[in-house]
C-alpha cells in the first residue's frame, strides 16, 4: 500500500501576523513550517511504514504552492518521506488545493490519504473532505488513531464525549487531529543529507477555479487592558461576574 | 429557494447548539428572502423534530435509516446533497463541530459551493456574499467573498444567539432511497461517557495549567466548575503530562472553544493556547506571575497563587448562591 500525506506551508505558530494593504500578508520575517496536523500525520504514517514492513511500501509527501515552499517539502523529506509531489500553483482556496491533489492521487494510485484537520492559516478544516469527495473515496475525519491490524485499517475517531473505532477499506481519506502520534518526528542529520538527493516531482496545474476569495484581513478587534483584582477580594471578580457582564 | 440547515441530533435529541443553527439560518434567510428547511438525518420523533419550528424552520425534513445509524461523512453528504438541490438550496448551514467539519467539505465539491468555515456572525453582504472569520489561529479575521452560486458555512458554536420565532415547522417523513454501497465506514466499537457536560457545549469552562503544580491539586478548579455549572479543561502541558485527559486539552492542536466565560488557571497563556479560546467572550486568568502573556487576552486577571486563589473563589461563589 502506497501512502500520501498532504502538507500545507503555514507561518510558524508564533509568527507575527502583519499584511500589506488589505489583503497580501506581510511574508517579511516569516519562519515557514509544515502544518502542525500533517506534521503529525506525516509521523503516524512514517510510523505504520516502519511497523508493517513490507505491507507499506512508501510514504509520500504532496503540496500544493510554489517554488519558494520547497524547504518545507525538503523537511518533510529529512523527516523520512520517500517522495515529494508539488503542484506549481499558489494555493488560492481549499477547493483549489483539492481538485489539483485529485489529480496527483488519481495518477499515482495512493491508497491511503492523510490530511490534517486544518491548515493553522486558514483553519477551515474542508481540504480533506473535498479532497475525498473529489476522489469519490470513504473518507473519516476527527481521527485520533489509525492502526493496522491483519491488513485491516481501524481508525480511531473522537466524538462527542469519547471516541468509536472504524473499520475502512482503502482506498481511503483520514482527516487527523492530535492524539494521531504524540511528537512530530524531527530530522536527524543523516536524514537531512538524504533528503537532498530524494525526487521532488513538479507537476503543473489544473485548470480549475477558486469559489472563495479574501477580500479583506483585520487584526484582531483591540482589546482592553485587563483589570486586575485583589487576590485577598475575590468576592470582587464574583460579584462582576455576575452582576456586571450577568455571566454567573 | 431555500437555506437549508442541517440539525444534527444527540440519541435522538437536539441541543443548543442546534438551535443556534436553525437561528442563523434564519438570519441569513431573511437576507435573501428564502424559507429555512432542516434536515435531520437517523431517529428523532415529531415533538422533538417540531421544536426546529420555533427558531425558524418552516419545515423539517427528517431520514431515518438503518444504515445511516453511524456517520458516514459520503452517505451523508449524498443524502443532504440531494435533499438541497430539490429544495434549491442557496445557502448550506452545518456546525462547525466534527460532523459538520465531515460533511460540508464533501457537500462542497458536490454542489460544486465554496465554503465560509467557522463562521460566528450573519454575512456582512449577500452580494457580494462575505463572511467574517477567524484566521491565523485567531492572529487576525478575513472577509471571504464565496463566489459560487450556492454557499456553504459551518457556524461556530456557541457564536450565534438563539432566536425564538414561534414559528411552526411542517415535518415530512422522507422516504430517502439510499445507495447503500456509498456506506463504506462501519462502526466496530463506540466509548461513550454519558451525562457529562460537554467541554464544546459548556457556557463556562474553568481550565488549568502548570501552575496548578500537582494533578493531586485539581479538586478546587473541579468543586468551582462544578459550582458554576461549568467544565473543566486544561492547557496542552498539562495533557500531555497525563494530569488529565486529553479530551480537556485546549488550544490549537485540542479542542477550540467559544465559552461566555473562560477562567484560566495557572496557565501562562502561549500563543498555541490562546489560539483555542480566544473566541471566548470573557477570560479570566489566575496566574502568579503578573507577566504572564495570559494577562494580556484576560478581560479580569487576579495575580496570585492558584491554591490560594481557588478556595476563596469558591467561597464567594457560594456566598452569592446562598445570599
Amino acid at each position: 500500500m502506497k501512502i500520501l500525506v498532504c502538507i500545507s506551508n503555514v507561518p510558524d505558530t508564533t509568527t507575527k501576523i502583519k499584511f500589506t494593504g488589505d489583503n497580501e500578508l506581510d511574508t517579511t520575517g516569516i519562519q515557514w513550517v509544515i502544518n502542525p496536523w500533517d506534521e503529525l500525520s506525516l509521523t503516524r504514517a512514517l510510523e505504520l511504514k516502519d511497523s508493517n514492513p513490507g505491507l507499506i511500501e512508501s510514504v509520500t509527501v504532496a503540496h500544493v504552492g510554489p517554488a519558494s515552499s520547497e524547504p518545507t517539502i525538503r523537511k518533510a523529506l529529512a523527516i523520512g518521506a520517500d517522495s515529494a509531489i508539488r503542484v506549481n500553483a499558489e494555493p488560492l482556496d481549499a477547493f483549489f488545493v483539492a481538485a489539483q491533489l485529485e489529480k496527483v492521487i488519481t495518477e499515482e494510485n495512493f491508497d491511503i490519504v492523510l490530511c490534517g484537520i486544518e491548515s493553522s492559516d486558514f483553519n477551515g478544516s474542508t481540504l480533506g473532505g473535498m479532497l475525498a469527495e473529489f476522489l469519490g473515496y470513504p473518507s473519516v475525519s476527527a481521527v485520533s488513531g489509525i492502526n493496522i491490524e491483519n491488513e485491516d485499517i481501524i481508525i480511531k475517531r473522537e466524538i462527542d464525549g469519547g471516541s468509536e473505532l472504524v473499520s475502512v477499506p482503502v482506498p481511503f481519506v483520514a482527516i487527523v487531529q492530535k492524539g494521531i502520534a504524540l511528537e512530530p518526528r524531527i530530522a536527524a542529520m543523516r536524514g537531512i543529507m538524504m533528503a537532498r538527493k530524494k525526487p521532488i516531482k513538479v507537476i503543473e496545474p489544473a485548470d480549475v477555479e477558486a469559489l472563495t476569495e479574501v477580500s479583506s484581513y483585520e487584526m484582531p478587534p483591540e482589546k482592553e487592558a485587563c483589570k486586575f483584582i485583589d487576590p485577598d477580594n475575590p468576592e470582587e471578580l464574583i460579584d462582576i461576574l455576575q452582576n456586571k457582564e450577568k455571566l454567573i | 429557494m431555500s437555506v437549508l440547515v442541517y440539525t444534527e441530533n444527540w440519541d435522538g435529541k437536539f441541543k443548543k447548539l442546534s438551535f443556534e443553527l436553525v437561528s442563523y439560518a434564519h438570519g441569513v434567510a431573511s437576507m435573501i428572502d428564502a424559507d429555512v428547511i432542516a434536515v435531520s438525518i437517523g431517529d428523532v420523533d415529531d415533538s422533538e423534530l417540531k421544536k426546529l419550528g420555533n427558531y425558524g424552520a418552516k419545515k423539517v425534513i427528517s431520514v431515518n435509516k438503518e444504515k445511516l445509524k453511524g456517520l458516514d461523512s459520503q452517505a451523508y453528504a449524498a443524502v443532504i446533497g440531494e435533499i438541497a438541490a430539490k429544495e434549491e438550496a442557496a445557502v448550506l448551514v452545518l456546525s462547525n463541530n466534527n460532523t459538520g467539519k465531515a460533511v460540508a467539505p464533501r457537500l462542497s465539491v458536490k454542489l460544486n459551493a465554496g465554503v465560509g468555515a467557522g463562521v460566528s456572525k450573519l454575512p456582512s453582504s449577500t452580494d457580494p456574499f462575505t463572511v467574517y472569520k477567524r484566521v491565523y489561529s485567531g492572529n487576525a479575521y478575513a472577509n471571504i467573498v464565496i463566489k459560487s452560486d450556492i454557499k456553504i458555512l459551518t457556524l461556530e458554536q456557541n457564536s450565534f444567539e438563539i432566536n425564538e420565532t414561534g414559528g411552526n415547522a411542517e415535518i415530512e417523513q422522507m422516504e430517502y432511497d439510499l445507495d447503500e454501497s456509498l456506506v463504506k465506514t462501519e462502526i466496530r466499537d463506540v466509548s461513550k461517557q454519558t451525562g457529562k457536560l460537554l467541554l464544546t457545549d459548556a457556557e463556562i469552562v474553568v481550565s488549568g495549567g502548570r501552575g496548578m503544580k500537582s494533578p493531586d491539586n485539581w479538586q478546587p478548579l473541579v468543586e468551582l466548575a462544578e459550582l458554576l455549572g461549568g467544565a473543566t479543561a486544561c492547557s496542552r502541558p498539562v495533557s500531555d503530562e497525563g494530569w488529565r485527559p486529553h479530551e480537556e486539552h485546549t488550544g490549537q492542536t485540542g479542542k477550540i472553544i467559544a465559552p461566555n466565560l473562560y477562567i484560566a488557571v495557572g496557565i501562562s497563556g502561549a500563543t498555541q493556547h490562546i489560539a483555542g479560546v480566544s473566541s471566548s467572550k470573557c477570560i479570566v486568568a489566575v496566574n502568579n506571575d503578573k507577566d504572564a502573556p495570559v494577562f494580556e487576552s484576560a478581560k479580569y486577571g487576579i495575580v496570585g497563587d492558584a491554591m490560594k486563589v481557588l478556595p476563596g473563589l469558591i467561597e464567594a461563589v457560594k456566598n452569592t448562591k446562598t445570599s
